[in-house]
């Protein structure tokens, strides 16, 4: 029987274009030292750091973390780092929470962030391979032709990912952390702005962010001096598939699938559109939103887009979905996955502000990565599981 | 220290600069090889029986090596796309172009390629494409001894016959 996890203290970084007033490790102690400010704890307090990052060629930096152990109070102690590609925010907490789960540690420190401005991550992820034509233009190169598959199989209302983009930008405004906010932003301006990778527009995109997450995870036992309400970890999940396989689904990737699948039934849910209060999903292109809602089990395969339309998925809908306003409003790569995480369990803990969805009590964290094939997920709890 | 001197510094370049001997293994080699001959090969899973273009070696689906090999054919279907219309400095095109999911005729998984000799804005899912090679004598062990994919007066392949390719 695994231990109970915790999440006592959440901490995350003002997410900008260029955080050219910090290092990069001076911008994961700005969210390390917010998360233990908040868990009222010290550096000296935590038995180990797990961290994560995206890839290495992102920045330029090899293997990063050896040079920033110190910098998060990790010198003798253990530091790990866990790698995952844009999914790498959840399968780092996820990594973190087992170590409180096999009850190796009672206070683990999880961070993850990325300096975009320091590299060019449309550059790293445009290389030439010696067995495939140079023409995939940056991550939206890559997924935009899976975008144009899913609208011509769900038959989606060709608004649909205007109004997610919309959504999230408006709930962006709610939230003091979010890097890109457009202040009255509305439909028209979306829908004009410029095509990028069509079917993806410019609105439509993530942005480019400087930013970091970091949680202090902690047993039941550590938690009972908690200042704060813990989010309680009711079950996590991680799960890959290879990126090239014949019939291989990339819009509704079967690992995806499976990650809910297990991730549901460690928890015990049976109804996920219904026992789960609020959502933070990794939507990089707002396309994505409809998507991950089938693969996810929130919508019948082809159905994920009513759910946007109907409401459902805005803040006051019945499934709010990234009420922070999402990847769609800022972008710290490796942070990106956790900053779901960690938002999730501020929602059961009350503490998301003028996001906060009313009362939640369960809610889902999910990160992806790669070409779609590394999927980390987790359910935190107001209640002990 | 004056103002300047206490400002910190904010931003420093450092170009990095990575150059890779790609050692091909025993499938790239022979669609490589089939590219410097105007070929193009793949190999056929012996349990599933799918054709991998270009082959990897092995089937991730059903788990086993692929070493039975299979010419196709330069022509296929576009499965889907998208129209790229930024540029970026590691792509030798300028934009806009279309990059395609092609499916060749013979083939069981789509790769990406550029079309080109028709505007961008007709270009749609099922349209039925063929490759423009390079002149033969600059033909190489590379894949860019395809220059392109370009449109052929065939009727659009229907949705069924490719959805499961996307
Ligand atoms: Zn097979």
């Amino acid at each position: 029987m695994a231990e109970l996890c915790g999440v006592v203290g959440i901490g995350q970084t003002q997410h900008d274009a260029k955080r050219t007033d910090v290092s990069a490790p001076g911008l994961l102690r700005e969210a390390a030292t917010r998360a233990l400010e908040d868990a009222q704890l010290t550096w000296s307090d935590i038995d180990a750091v797990v961290i994560g990052k995206a890839p290495d060629m992102f920045e330029g930096v090899m293997m990063p973390e050896i040079a920033m152990g110190d910098a998060l109070g990790a010198a003798g102690k253990p530091i790990l780092r866990v790698h995952t590609a844009g999914s790498v925010g959840g399968s780092t907490a996820v990594v973190a929470a087992s170590l409180i789960q096999a009850g190796i540690h009672d206070r683990v420190l999880t961070v993850a962030y990325e300096k975009q401005s320091e590299s060019n991550a449309m550059w790293a992820l445009t290389i030439k391979i010696p067995f495939q034509q140079a023409i995939v233009a940056g991550a939206g190169g890559y997924f935009a032709p899976l975008i144009r598959a899913y609208m011509a199989r769900s038959k989606a209302p060709e608004d649909t990912g205007i109004r997610v983009a919309l959504k999230d930008r408006l709930n962006a405004l709610k939230n003091p952390y979010a890097h890109l906010k457009i202040p009255g932003v509305d439909f028209d301006q979306v829908a004009n702005s410029p095509m990028l990778w069509d079917p993806i527009r410019y609105l439509e995109t993530c942005p480019s962010s400087d930013g970091a997450c970091a949680m202090v995870l902690s047993s039941e036992k550590a938690a009972e001096s908690a200042p704060t309400r813990p989010a309680w970890v009711w079950s996590t999940a991680m799960k890959s598939e290879p990126t090239m396989f014949s019939g291989r689904d990339q819009v509704n990737p079967q690992a995806g699938k499976d990650c809910a699948a297990e991730l549901y039934k460690k928890a015990g849910i049976t109804n996920p559109r219904k026992e789960i209060d609020a959502a933070e999903i990794y939507v990089p292109f707002s396309w994505f939103e409809p998507m991950w809602m089938e693969n996810l089990g929130f919508a019948e395969e082809g159905l994920g887009w009513e759910m946007t339309y109907e409401g459902a998925t805005a803040l006051d809908g019945d499934l709010p979905v990234n009420c922070s306003g999402g990847v769609l409003s800022s972008n710290p790569i490796g942070a990106s996955g956790m900053l779901r995480f960690a938002e999730a369990a501020m929602q059961v803990r009350g503490q998301a502000g003028e996001h906060q969805v009313e009362g939640a009590r369960k809610a889902l964290g999910h990160a992806y990565g790669g070409g779609s094939q590394f999927f980390a997920m987790w359910i935190v709890g107001s209640e002990k599981p | 220290m004056s103002e300047a001197e206490s400002e910190l510094v904010q931003s420093i370049t450092t170009p990095l600069r990575l150059e890779y001997q790609y050692t091909a293994g025993v499938a790239s080699t022979r669609f490589l090889r089939g590219m410097a001959d105007g070929k193009i090969l793949g190999q056929r899973c012996p349990q599933c029986e799918k054709v991998y273009v270009p082959p990897r070696g092995s089937c991730a689906r059903c788990g086993v090596a692929t070493d039975l090999e299979v010419q196709v054919p330069g022509t296929g279907t576009i499965t889907t796309f998208c129209v790229v219309r930024i540029p970026s400095d590691s792509l030798d095109i300028d934009p806009p172009f279309v990059a395609a999911h092609i499916l060749l005729d013979g083939a069981d998984i789509p790769f990406f390629a550029l079309i080109q000799e028709c505007h961008f804005d007709e270009v749609r899912m099922g349209m039925r494409v063929e490759a423009v090679w390079v002149d033969a004598e600059d033909l190489g062990p590379t894949f860019e001894s395809i220059r392109y994919f370009r449109p052929i007066d065939e009727p659009d392949a229907p949705f069924e016959s490719y959805k499961e390719h996307l």
